[in-house]
């Protein structure tokens, strides 16, 4: 167990300090918005979403209802769909720990579990779990320290949400540089503009999200059609 | 309903609905050898198009007519991305362009 906890958290580290920086930022939000560092403490526990709770934030403080709260939530993290489908067979093999899997599955957690290659001698699943936990432990810990600050401190925390659209930025930042193909990431782009000035700003995701799965559904029909052309 | 009870219930649907999206492929697909494949080719493209449009979600609340509503978050998106493809390095990038848009929004564009 102690190698496989040594190496979870060597590989844990860039997210140690992600999520502590993040989850303070969101906690001071939360702060701001009246909740302390209790509810900080049980949204990180339960909810365990980055975008999802400084959106939940909004939210809150808004007053909003519950349906919009549940069509906000799920168009936000719709994109979550798409990450177990890596892990489907994996994390079945997980036993008592697979819902805990399904449940911890973060844009970050994702991108280290697939990048994560585990030395021979350590227990694969174990290592998956170790990197999870860590990870949610790490975020808890830094919201609580967010809500804190902002309780015991004074201190101006106005423009702190910005560090959400600068995550977005880098990691949009990493895929444009990994992508083969740019077109999604324009297909998403154009679609959100055009989403965005049509619709209420605060309730264009769905629609942005819908247009881009059907452009990007009919791009790739036509550029199989020309594969098939071409031979 | 008491403000609390009905924030319970907010914080409630969120978790809800959060950990509902990352089951779906486990509930869908996870009886199947293999997902279809439009759902693969879906999962690929994706993830990049959902960051543009999270990085667009950001902006709702700019005021598009007011120069000291837009130009701190241009300037700091500007920041994170040269950063970022200077030292690639998330917490450097994400750091330095939050506290360079603090300080706008708190000291130069009031």
């Amino acid at each position: 167990m102690k190698e496989e906890m040594s190496f979870a958290f060597r590989r844990t580290v860039p997210v140690l300090f992600g999520y502590l920086f993040l989850g303070t930022a969101f906690g001071l939000m939360l702060q701001s918005a009246g909740y302390n560092f209790i509810w900080a403490i049980f949204i990180s526990m339960f909810v365990y979403t980055g975008s999802g709770q400084f959106a939940l934030v909004g939210l809150l403080s808004g007053g909003a209802g519950l349906f919009t709260t549940a069509v906000m939530q799920l168009s936000i993290n719709s994109r979550h769909m798409f990450y177990g489908l890596s892990f489907i067979e994996k994390f079945k093999r997980m036993g008592k720990l697979y819902p805990y899997m399904i449940f911890s599955l973060t844009d970050e957690t994702y991108s280290l579990l697939c990048s994560t290659a585990v030395p021979g001698n350590a227990d694969e699943k174990k290592v998956f779990f170790l990197i999870a936990l860590f990870d949610q432990i790490y975020w808890i810990a830094g919201s609580a320290l967010g809500a804190l600050i902002g309780q015991l401190i004074p201190f101006n925390s106005s423009g702190v949400e910005f560090a959400m659209t600068a995550l977005f930025i880098v990691i949009f930042v990493e895929q444009w540089i990994a992508a083969k193909n740019h077109m999604p990431a324009i297909v998403g782009a154009v679609c959100g503009i055009i989403c965005f000035l049509i619709f209420d700003p605060s309730n264009f995701i769905l629609p942005a999200l819908v247009t881009t799965v059907a452009v990007l559904t009919m791009y790739r029909q036509l550029s199989f059609k020309r594969k098939g052309a071409a031979k | 309903m008491s403000p609390i009870l009905f924030a319970i219930l907010t914080v409630a649907v969120t978790a809800a609905c959060t950990f509902a999206t990352r089951l779906v492929p486990f509930v869908l697909f996870g009886t199947r050898d293999k997902p279809p494949a439009i759902v693969r080719y879906l999962g690929e493209v994706l993830p990049p198009a959902v960051m543009a449009i999270l990085i667009i979600y950001c902006l709702k609340d700019v005021d598009f007519s007011s120069a000291n509503s837009i130009l701190p978050q241009v300037i700091s998106a500007a920041v994170v991305v040269l950063l970022h493809l200077w030292k690639r390095n998330n917490l450097l990038s994400i750091g330095a362009g939050t506290v360079c848009y603090m300080l706008l929004v708190q000291f130069v564009f009031i």
